[in-house]
């Protein structure tokens, strides 16, 4: 059991910069999550996190000890690889009992291990095959069982899923949450992936470009991105962006855009205030767009024309145009529309976003 | 396979593939002939009336008989035997460690060390020899096994070590790094992961070492000069060629026989040899 820290952690690749200054503090027990589109540095800082590679600046702490010149065998963690890494050339039990033996484990220790780390993973039939006889799942559970075998202090994933067929990946990935509810060992897991991070992280870290661009709880990353790239990062449907100009009108700050016009409620009018006359992105996600009905306030409402219709069964989404700017709506499945319609569209103003332009923070 | 009409199969794939074959096995084919047909019928006039020179209704084991008491064919079969598998034994012991070093060690001038490792492959061993001369004369190992041993290393370590570099690029490093992690150091992640992963490239380079030192000739011709230190490939042709005599049977009977033993090797471990230049690393 053990907390990890990463205090103003960078790395460069000769003159490339690709971690640069991360804090982080990851809690005992806790299962993190790294998101970011590829080349973001999320690999890079779990390998350093790892021991895997070399650290430019900063320091790294497992538990209380600084491992930034700890060899990767003496840190006390388990990593599982994109491509699995098991040993070709040794059967499934083998696999498991390699990290035991390194460590010399008395025989009949690893075998009770591997035991438990088999029924729990259900792998018990397959512990004297050959891993070039497993499917990709089967694989993956052995990649898995390894990590657990070893009862480290902290579990570093890499992409652990990604190699998977879509449908086994959203199992494995039920899997991983039970396995880590069970296990309760800290982790460290690596996607680029947004719904898996939101449904396996107690907490989220978006990184970008070797920045941390938020922490946070997953719902919260939803709810309040920290600016336009997280919130335009998670979610699926992605957040709908309209590039707008902060205005005056008639004493309260509208958003205004060519043939749209929105008005912006209680504190984020307050805050906008601030930024009048100055250009930002207003965001809004599809399932808060909603089409207009007596009840909504006309300052947040807007005309559209539908331009593509998505049935989705469970909703619609409409593909629209308002003035100059596309947006997708999530709306009820019941609902008769068809491509070329023009709707009045109504959003909810509390679940507003605006982002500065220039900076693209939140405002 | 070729797709289409019979015609098409047979001009693009069955009649280039017969004469690829016929080729390749034909000198073989005579080899076998010539060792077991009698002195009489091999140096028959080729317009005699019974000329027949791709057959025999009297087959002799006279030459080889002939190679193992009138000559020390045996001893050279020794020579090489021993030469060939301890000078691919040395070269294999450091083409493993410098191809993996140089796969996977990232210390300065890498690229750089492995391209001049392989430029020194390409030092012809006609012009090599006499510098190469001069060192075994100052060793004072002429005519001895080890003036070969450790000579022919110079153009064997440089191809095991290029081969091997190639075959441990081909292993994921994820595989090394997860043995570190599990708690291997670098040696023993070679050791017990890395080393058993290449046995098909280990294999490869062995058996091209062992076959090239097997039939390696100049410089088994300059350092080896007493009949009982040849090895096959000299020992046949000096001393079964005298002057412009051939003893044609023998001759063939000596190819024949010190090709069965690289003909062994190779058969035993085909499998693993494909598998080895063709770097599959089986996941």
């Amino acid at each position: 059991m053990a907390e990890v820290s990463l205090h103003k952690l960078n790395k460069k690749f000769d003159t490339t910069h690709v971690v640069k200054d991360v804090d982080l503090q990851i809690r005992d027990k806790e299962f993190m999550v790294f998101v970011g589109p590829s080349g973001c540095g999320k690999t890079t800082t779990l390998r350093m996190i790892a021991g895997l590679e070399a650290i430019t600046s900063g320091e790294i702490r497992i538990g209380n000890t600084v491992v930034n010149e700890v060899p990767p065998m003496d840190r006390d963690i388990a990593m599982v690889f994109q491509n699995y890494a098991l040993y070709p050339h040794m059967s499934v039990a083998s696999n498991m009992a390699f990290g035991l033996k390194m460590r010399k484990f008395e025989k009949a220790e690893i075998e009770k291990r591997i035991n438990n780390a088999a029924s729990i993973l259900g792998i018990e039939s397959l512990l004297h095959r050959k891993p070039r006889q497993l499917s990709g799942g089967q694989r993956q559970r052995v990649a898995l069982g390894r990590a657990i075998v070893r009862d480290p202090a902290v579990f570093l994933f890499d992409e652990p899923l990604s190699n998977l067929d879509a449908k086994l990946r959203v199992q494995m990935r039920v899997e991983l949450k039970k396995l880590h509810e069970r296990l309760a060992v800290t982790s460290v897991y690596v996607t680029h992936d947004q719904v898996e991070a939101m449904t396996l992280g107690d907490r989220v870290v978006v990184m970008k470009d070797g920045v941390v661009q938020q922490v946070g709880e997953p719902l919260e990353l939803y709810n309040t991105p920290a600016n336009r790239f997280v919130a335009g990062f998670i979610g699926s449907p992605a957040m709908n962006f309209a590039d707008v100009t902060l205005v005056e009108n008639g004493g309260s700050p509208v958003a205004e855009a060519p043939g749209l016009r929105i008005g912006l409620p209680g504190a984020l009018a307050t805050r906008a205030r601030a930024k009048t006359g100055r250009k930002a992105s207003l965001g809004i996600r599809p399932e808060d767009i909603h089409i207009a009905t007596a009840a909504d306030a006309p300052e947040y409402c807007f005309e559209a024309e539908v331009e593509v219709v998505e049935q989705l069964g469970s909703e619609i989404l409409l593909d629209m145009r308002a003035g100059g700017a596309l947006m997708v709506a999530s709306v009820e499945p019941t609902l008769r529309v068809r491509a070329h319609d023009k709707l009045k569209m109504a959003l909810k103003p509390e679940r507003l976003h605006l982002f500065d332009a220039e900076t693209e923070a939140a405002i | 396979m070729i797709e289409g009409a019979a015609w098409r199969r047979w001009v693009f794939f069955n009649i280039p593939l017969i004469l690829f074959v016929f080729v390749l096995l034909f000198p073989f084919y005579w080899m076998i002939i010539t060792t077991f047909r009698p002195d009489g019928e091999l140096y028959r006039p080729w317009n005699a009336v019974n000329y027949m020179p791709f057959w025999t209704n009297n087959p002799t084991f006279e030459h080889i008989f002939y190679l193992f008491e009138e000559t020390n064919f045996a001893r050279w079969m020794l020579n090489t035997m021993f030469i060939a598998l301890v000078s691919t034994l040395i070269s294999l012991f450091c083409g493993v460690l410098a191809g993996y070093a140089l796969a996977r060690l990232n210390f300065p001038y890498a690229g750089g060390l492995g391209t001049a490792i392989f430029i020194t492959y390409l030092v012809p061993q006609t012009l090599l020899f006499i510098p190469l001369a001069e060192i075994i004369r100052n060793f004072k190992l002429g005519d001895t096994p080890w003036a070969l041993i450790l000579t022919y290393p110079t153009f064997l370590i440089p191809f095991c070590t290029w081969l091997m570099m190639g075959y441990f690029k081909a292993i994921p490093k994820e595989l090394e790094e997860c043995a570190r992690i599990d708690g291997a150091s670098r040696w023993k992640a070679m050791i017990y992961i890395i080393i058993p992963v290449a046995v098909p490239g280990i294999l490869s380079s062995g058996i091209i070492a062992f076959t090239l030192s097997w039939n390696e000739f100049i410089y088994a011709l300059v350092f080896l000069s007493s009949p009982d230190q040849k090895t096959v490939p000299v020992g046949v042709t000096s001393e079964l060629i005298r002057g412009d005599v051939f003893f044609w049977g023998p001759l063939m009977a000596g190819a024949l026989l010190g090709s069965i033993p690289v003909a062994i090797v190779y058969s035993f471990f085909v499998e693993h040899y494909v598998s080895g230049l063709t770097g599959s690393v089986k996941g």
